[in-house]
């Protein structure tokens, strides 16, 4: 499965690739990253065959985090990628936005790697 | 012979006239009061014995005694002119009168001549008393006209002092009020300094959030590539009990990356605090070499996510073109940091509004420049700009935005003194604030500052 990662600090591509060395040795996992909204929407359309998961940061310049969690939840309808969102703000105004606009999970920083594999895991399997 | 005592009448008439106005001649006033009703009667038995009597020569006799007291006294000093002109007419009567009562050859040759010269005597006196009469007249007027400048200078004199009553009263008012103002000065600097003070504060609040989220994302690494080494190390143990020495290798690698990446984060969480640090300090602090576009970079990062964190919201783009060549300038770091967090902010804010009233197909964006240039006069300088497709300003406001307290955000919303700090700050720099903008449209800050002296 195309994992992609979406924030625009770049150390997160490092951050991601270390720590599921394992699985990406194995093959378990396979890392795309972008560092912003429009990266992000540009890479989905070359490789809109492929089946997607987006772990996406909300704050960031230019198009932010939900904006994309928008377009992506509008544009590919059937099937839907699955969109999780990872954010420094865990306020429940920030939560409350991304569940209505249908993001499959939500997630604060720092990231709980371990939580984050659990998770990625049922997505994969389930 | 009653002219002599018409003549005399009218003399004494005329001198108790004139004594009359003056003290030292009191005394003689009653004598003369009571000649003027002897005169009358020596006059009227005179004309009725229409012969020449004894009283002829009565009256010449007081005639010539009232003009002699008139010469000789002193009190009528100012009526020797009365008695030059009387005298020869009194002389010449009495001369005519005494010869008459002589007939022979030598008297009546004088009569024949006395009877001339008393004409003459006649006409002398009448000349004399016209001439001194208008002499009198003259001195009246100049008299009069000189009591007129008294009296005006004394009305003058009353006046000057009433003024001068009035311009001590109103100096003292004035210095009343000068105090007052003095003191409301004083107020007011004390007022200005809370101010600018306060106008750190609120700006620092507004970074709170952005500064929160910009401590946040370093320590999060810190924390997560702390604990990436850990599993590293613990996988570095199992390859080295492995002898896999090349995947060991590899390994050792990553660590020493990472450690070299939690040091970098590490960095940049201890600088924002750093800054946050300075930027609310009273006093600024001294000129040091800074890099502009680190500076200008930081800032403009605090902006935004003060601002994202604030407004949900709120989003805008902002690009950033950096000129390498600027190096290091001598700038007092936290005083230009704000003018930047300002200008990011207003341009950020104005931005955003523009969003509210146009949501569809508008794409909001920020762009921050620097560039070293040569100005015309040869010197290095450093250009800043800030330029956002906001509202723009309208041409209205335009001269007023760096006026203290002067504000289009809504009532409780800005201090109004961003930008006049913000121009006093760049002008304290040696350098130059200005803008450039179209309403709806567009607005652009310039900042000049002295470049590398070197």
């Amino acid at each position: 499965m195309k994992i992609l990662v979406v924030d625009d600090e770049r150390d997160m591509q490092t951050l991601f690739q270390q720590r599921f060395r394992k699985e990406i040795r194995e093959q378990l996992a396979d890392f795309a990253f972008a560092n912003s909204g429009e990266e992000a929407l540009r890479y989905l359309e070359q490789h809109h065959h492929e089946a997607v998961l987006i772990l996406s940061d909300i704050n960031m310049p230019g198009m932010s985090g939900l904006d994309l969690l928008q377009h992506i939840k509008q544009k590919y309808a059937t099937p839907p990628p699955v969109v999780m969102m990872i954010t420094a703000y865990g306020d429940s105004e920030n939560y409350n936005r991304a569940m209505r606009l249908g993001a499959d999970d939500f997630l604060t920083k720092p990231i709980d790697f371990h939580l984050l594999k659990e998770k990625l895991k049922i997505q994969v399997n389930g | 012979m009653s002219g002599n005592l018409i003549l005399l009448f009218f003399l004494i008439r005329y001198l108790r006239k004139s004594l009359s106005d003056s003290d030292e001649l009191k005394k003689w006033d009653k004598i003369f009061k009571q000649s003027l009703y002897v005169i009358p009667v020596l006059i009227i038995i005179d004309l009725a014995l229409s012969q020449p009597t004894i009283l002829k020569w009565l009256g010449h006799l007081i005639l010539l005694a009232v003009v002699g007291v008139t010469y000789l006294r002193w009190e009528f000093r100012s009526y020797k002119n009365i008695v030059i002109a009387i005298l020869p007419f009194a002389l010449a009567s009495f001369i005519k009168d005494f010869v008459g009562l002589f007939h022979n050859s030598f008297f009546n040759t004088l009569r024949v001549s006395m009877a001339i010269i008393l004409p003459c005597t006649i006409v002398w006196m009448v000349a004399m008393l016209i001439i001194f009469n208008k002499q009198k007249k003259a001195l009246e007027k100049e008299r009069q006209k000189r009591r007129l400048e008294e009296e005006e200078n004394r009305v003058m004199a009353a006046r000057k002092a009433e003024l001068e009553a009035i311009v001590s009263e109103r100096t003292s008012k004035l210095l009343e009020q000068k105090e007052e103002l003095e003191h409301a000065l004083a107020d007011l600097h004390e007022t200005q300094g809370q101010l600018i003070q306060k106008e750190k504060m609120a700006s620092l609040g507004e970074l709170t959030a952005g500064i929160a989220h910009e401590i946040q994302n370093p320590l999060n690494f810190v924390n997560n590539f702390a604990e990436v080494n850990k599993e590293l190390l613990e996988e570095l143990e199992v390859e080295i009990g492995n002898g896999n020495l090349s995947e060991a290798r590899a390994i050792a690698m990553d660590l020493k990356e990472n450690e070299i990446k939690i040091h970098h984060h590490g960095k940049r969480a201890d600088a924002i605090v750093k800054g946050m640090l300075q930027h609310s300090r009273a006093n600024s602090g001294n000129k040091e070499l800074t890099d502009i576009n680190e500076l200008a970079d930081e800032y403009l990062r605090l902006s935004y996510h003060g601002l994202r964190a604030k407004d949900k919201d709120f989003n805008a783009n902002f690009t950033t073109e950096f000129d390498g060549n600027i190096g290091e300038i001598e700038v007092v770091p936290q005083d230009v940091g704000r003018v930047l967090l300002n200008l990011f902010n207003n341009a950020f804010y104005a931005v955003a509004e523009k969003k509210k009233q146009h949501p569809e197909g508008y794409l909001p964006v920020v762009s921050v420049t620097t560039k070293a240039t040569t100005s015309l006069t040869g010197t290095r300088e450093v250009v800043i700009s800030v330029r956002d497709n906001g509202l723009g300003i309208p041409p209205k406001v335009l001269d007023k935005i760096y006026q203290p307290f002067f504000t289009t955000k809504p009532s409780g919303q800005g201090t109004g003194l961003g930008l006049s700090l913000s121009y006093e700050i760049i002008k304290a720099h040696g350098g130059e604030l200005k803008v450039e903008t179209k309403e709806g449209e567009f607005a652009e800050f310039i900042i000049k500052l002295p470049g590398k002296t070197s």
